[in-house]
């Protein structure tokens, strides 16, 4: 054979290896797609042997084997790891009854048991257990034992409640931990890990939620392009095939009905009427009416802690239990009358339902913003009490040292003393402000807990309980009037979701076993509160989505985290520990234990690089640095979204004129139809063009229906000569068609009896003039 | 009975439209109707294969897309006018909206994808349309 008729050969066959390859993807019938499968198959065998090719082919079927093997293993690995998220069937369930917004409350509930789970896990494994496991155990020295005159009453379960008795001298507040610098075998050492896992937590927790945050706002970033074809989408795409279950199938039903009512909604509320001018004043009015609740619910905090601090110096058996725990009730109570209060006088508003959650949101977050802050001072004060009453127990107790040793050497004439042997449940105790404050935060914490199930308990289940049977023997119908049955509260749940969980980034420090508490918490409160959702509420009258209030949520969660780092680094930085109970016992300030292990434990030029780093001079250029990389980062980022914005109306204006092309309707831009009427005018052609395009109108229509490239004459709409010319340039631009024939032959040869050529027509069909 | 040398072997609607992968499928009857080579359901081995394979995940996109055409084509005239988003609406929420609601949202769909302005779809508005959604792929897919 010929090198011409080799050549020839090589590319017959790739051509055939090609066809077989694709064969999977052309839309034939089976039939077609055998025989042609078989004639591609023999035709390769028969000459690719005369290429002296065909080897390696066991080869390539190992590897096409262990390809396929791979794709398997990791679909598998996928599949497990989504079998293996938790509720996935019970948030589903909930999506298609009640639609995304109230899911999305469950999926963060969902999300933060998730991060809590980690930061238990940090603090059980490094610092409970080896303080349980290779620590003093219970009773060897006075800060693990219960003193003696609570002895009596330690076990009663009213102290124990009340996180007093055995609870408060256990692993489960700061005064449990000892402060020896090493402890056990492999020499752990536990203070610098509690401080360290105290700051840790907060890193965490930061790195976690902005890159939630980063990762919603990915996934949101084609909002103009989402809008595009929703309706189109929903109806083409929403149903998924992969459905074989009954009740899936049902709840998919729901579900879908229900997103395609959202849609319409949205649909409608872009096309309402406003009255401007009533809709703002009932809009300030209504802003007025709710700062001024929220100056009385901040007055009514301070007056309450400033009666709690005369109580707390009043005997402790003389108060009630309402006033000993007034503090926490009147706060819950103020998050719990408030929030109706602001939606009710929210109605004046008018708002989109999305923003006016979104308003919602924010006045809830101010009260429970001034509630907590409240308490922080409340708190404040009552440590620097404690902190002067330590300064004198500790006076006495190191002058009763000295005493014991001047007896001791009166006594026995001897220099060498030996310890002072109590029983530790004897030894004079400092107050421990540590161990107050984390038994705070605890009471709150569990008040808040109480508070949220008594709430769904009453206000939702015996509600529902009350309209069903009531509703046989009353006069009006409950169900449809009041009180009818209540609807899921999506702001007061997400945003005490999130201020529980700022207390916990508050107190976790004070009283490790918190963060526990708040894993068992959330993972009760998923339970009861899905049970309670499906069971005793109704969906929203007006449906609405809630795509973009995730990271609406996330930023409200960082800015929480900030604000309850604050008060934890200011104590660690400023005030000094205990003397007597904690893991930084006996030191000046908390963080002395970092310089500490920096001195014993790390090689010494770590030190020095330590106190160069620690320099002013180096830290405050790093901090300049920084905010010079922020403001470069945000500038750039404005400068792509501007692009994005330019192309987006560039493909939106294209396929408007294409359309209104197609449509034979003038020009909808203003800036053509401005630049159309600054041309001259060019009359005889143009007039006949005129009339003789409209003439073949219908023709051309029933000869051009297969074929949708454009041949139409739309240009010749614009009736002018000179105008086509300009359409043509127009047309070439489009992309978007799908091109399936190059460009036809010029349009005198496409349609019957077209003689006549506009001057200058190239390309698709232009100046078709047939008549003459 | 040896299936290799293509015996004239069909099955009806019916019997397919029962199989748990597609029992509760709203466009079941028209899945089957259009891979099929009759047009009326009776499907053989060959086509069934086929319809599976379409419908599998490793299928490209373009394939699928030109199925899922012929799939909402109800009265398969190639193109996808009103009454047939009305079908397909009315399938896929039972039937749960009301008149006025099923009129808004197929305009609005012919609105969104029409690009030519004929008032209904024919495959390349359909197929602009399809490739763009994000979720096109994995809820156009069945697992056998």
């Amino acid at each position: 054979m010929s090198e011409g008729e080799m050549t020839r050969l090589k590319e017959e066959v790739e051509e055939k290896k090609k066809l077989i390859s694709t064969l999977r993807n052309k839309p034939w019938r089976m039939r077609r797609r055998l025989e042609c499968l078989k004639d591609a198959q023999q035709f390769v065998e028969k000459f690719e042997g005369a290429l002296g090719k065909g080897k390696g082919r066991k080869l390539y079927a190992f590897k096409v084997m262990m390809t396929k093997k791979w794709i398997k293993f990791n679909r598998d690995f996928e599949n497990f790891k989504t079998a293996c998220i938790p509720w996935e069937r019970k948030i589903k369930e909930v999506e298609s009854h009640f639609g995304s917004s109230v899911a999305s409350y469950f999926l963060f509930l969902r999300w933060m048991y998730g991060m809590n789970l980690v930061l238990f896990g940090f603090v059980f494994g490094l610092v409970v257990i080896p303080e349980v496991l290779m620590g003093l155990p219970y009773g060897s020295i006075p800060r693990k034992t219960v003193p003696r005159d609570e002895q009596a009453k330690a076990m009663d379960f009213s102290v124990l409640f009340e996180f007093g008795g055995y609870c408060k001298y256990s692993f489960l507040f700061y005064g449990y931990y000892n402060n020896q610098r090493t402890i056990g075998l492999l020499q752990f050492r536990l203070p610098l890990s509690y401080l360290l896992v105290g700051v840790g937590s907060f890193g965490y927790s930061l790195m976690v939620v902005i890159r939630t945050m980063a990762k919603n706002s990915n996934e949101g970033g084609d909002g103009a392009e989402e809008g595009d074809f929703t309706f189109a989408w929903k109806m083409f795409t929403s149903w998924d095939y992969l459905i074989g279950n009954s009740e899936t199938a049902d709840n998919k039903f729901a579900s879908i009905t229900t997103s395609f009512k959202e849609s319409i909604v949205d649909e409608q509320e872009n096309q309402k009427d406003e009255n401007i001018h009533l809709r703002r004043f009932l809009r300030v009015l209504a802003n007025l009416l709710i700062l001024c609740s929220l100056g009385g619910s901040g007055y009514l905090i301070y007056y309450v802690v400033k009666r709690s601090q005369t109580y707390a110096n009043m005997d402790e058996d003389e108060l009630s239990w309402f006033e000993k725990n007034e503090v926490e009730f009147v706060m819950s109570l103020l998050g719990l009358v408030c929030p109706p209060l602001f939606e009710t006088i929210a109605e004046l508003e008018e708002y989109h339902p999305r923003i006016a959650l979104k308003w919602q949101l924010g006045r809830i977050f101010a009260l429970f913003l001034g509630n907590l802050y409240t308490f922080l001072f409340a708190l404040f004060d009552e440590v620097n009490a404690k902190l002067e009453r330590e300064e004198t127990i500790k006076n006495a107790t190191i002058w009763a040292m000295k005493e014991h040793y001047s007896n001791f050497s009166e006594l026995n004439n001897s220099t060498a003393i030996t310890p002072l042997s109590i029983n530790p449940a004897d030894v004079m105790r400092g107050p421990c402000w540590e161990t107050a404050v984390g038994i705070e935060f605890m009471k709150l914490t569990v008040s808040d807990i109480q508070v949220t199930y008594l709430t769904i308990l009453f206000g939702d289940f015996l509600r529902a309980l009350a309209v069903r049977f009531l509703n046989y023997c009353w006069c009006w119908d409950l169900e449809a009037g009041f009180p009818s049955y209540a609807e899921f509260d999506i702001s007061g749940n997400v945003l005490g979701l999130i201020f529980n969980q700022g207390m916990i980034w508050m107190g976790a420090f004070y009283a490790p076993g918190l963060v526990g508490l708040n894993v068992l918490r959330l993972l009760t409160s998923m339970y009861f509160q899905c049970w309670a959702v499906m069971t005793c509420n109704v969906p929203h009258e007006r449906v609405f989505k809630a795509s973009k209030s995730n990271n609406f949520y996330m930023g409200l969660l960082l800015l929480i985290l900030f604000l309850s780092m604050l008060p934890v680094v200011y104590t660690i930085m400023t005030l000094p520990p205990s003397f007597d109970c904690g893991p930084f016992s006996g030191k000046q300030k908390m963080y002395d234990v970092i310089i500490e292990t920096i001195d014993k434990d790390l090689p010494a030029f770590l030190g020095t690089l330590f106190t160069y780093a620690a320099n002013p001079g180096l830290i405050i250029p790093a901090v300049l640095l920084m905010v010079l990389a922020i403001y470069y980062l945000n500038s750039v980022s404005k400068a792509y979204k501007h692009a994005n914005n330019e192309l987006r109306k560039k493909m939106q204006m294209q396929r408007d004129e294409e359309k209104n092309r197609r449509n034979n309707k003038d020009s909808t831009n203003q800036v053509m139809k401005d630049l159309e009427d600054l041309l001259p005018k060019k009359s005889p052609i143009s007039a006949s063009a005129k009339e003789n395009t409209a003439n073949i109108q219908p023709l051309s229509e029933l000869g051009d229906k297969p074929s949708k490239v454009s041949q139409k004459p739309g240009a010749v709409a614009t009736g002018r000569g000179v105008n086509l010319q300009r359409d043509v340039s127009l047309a070439m631009a489009n992309p978007r068609m799908a091109v399936t024939r190059p460009p036809g032959p010029r349009g005198p040869s496409a349609l019957p009896g077209n003689t006549l050529q506009v001057p200058g027509g190239r390309g698709r069909g232009r100046g078709q003039n047939p008549r003459r | 009975m040896d299936y290799t040398n293509n015996p004239d072997v069909k099955l009806p609607l019916a019997l397919i439209i029962n199989m748990p992968e597609l029992k509760e499928n709203p466009f079941r009857n028209r899945i089957v109707e259009s891979f099929s080579e009759d047009g009326l359901g009776n499907i053989s081995f060959n086509d069934f294969v086929d319809m599976f394979s379409v419908l599998s995940e490793t299928a490209p996109r373009e394939l699928k897309a030109i199925y899922a055409f012929k799939i909402y084509d109800f009265n398969t005239d190639n193109f996808i006018c009103k009454e047939d988003l009305e079908k397909t609406l009315n399938k896929l929420t039972r039937e749960e909206l009301t008149p006025e609601e099923v009129n808004l949202v197929c305009e609005k769909a012919i609105e969104e994808a029409d690009m030519d302005g004929d008032n209904k779809l024919c495959f390349t508005d359909f197929e602009n349309m399809i490739s763009r959604a994000p979720d096109f792929l994995s809820t156009f897919h069945i697992r056998i």
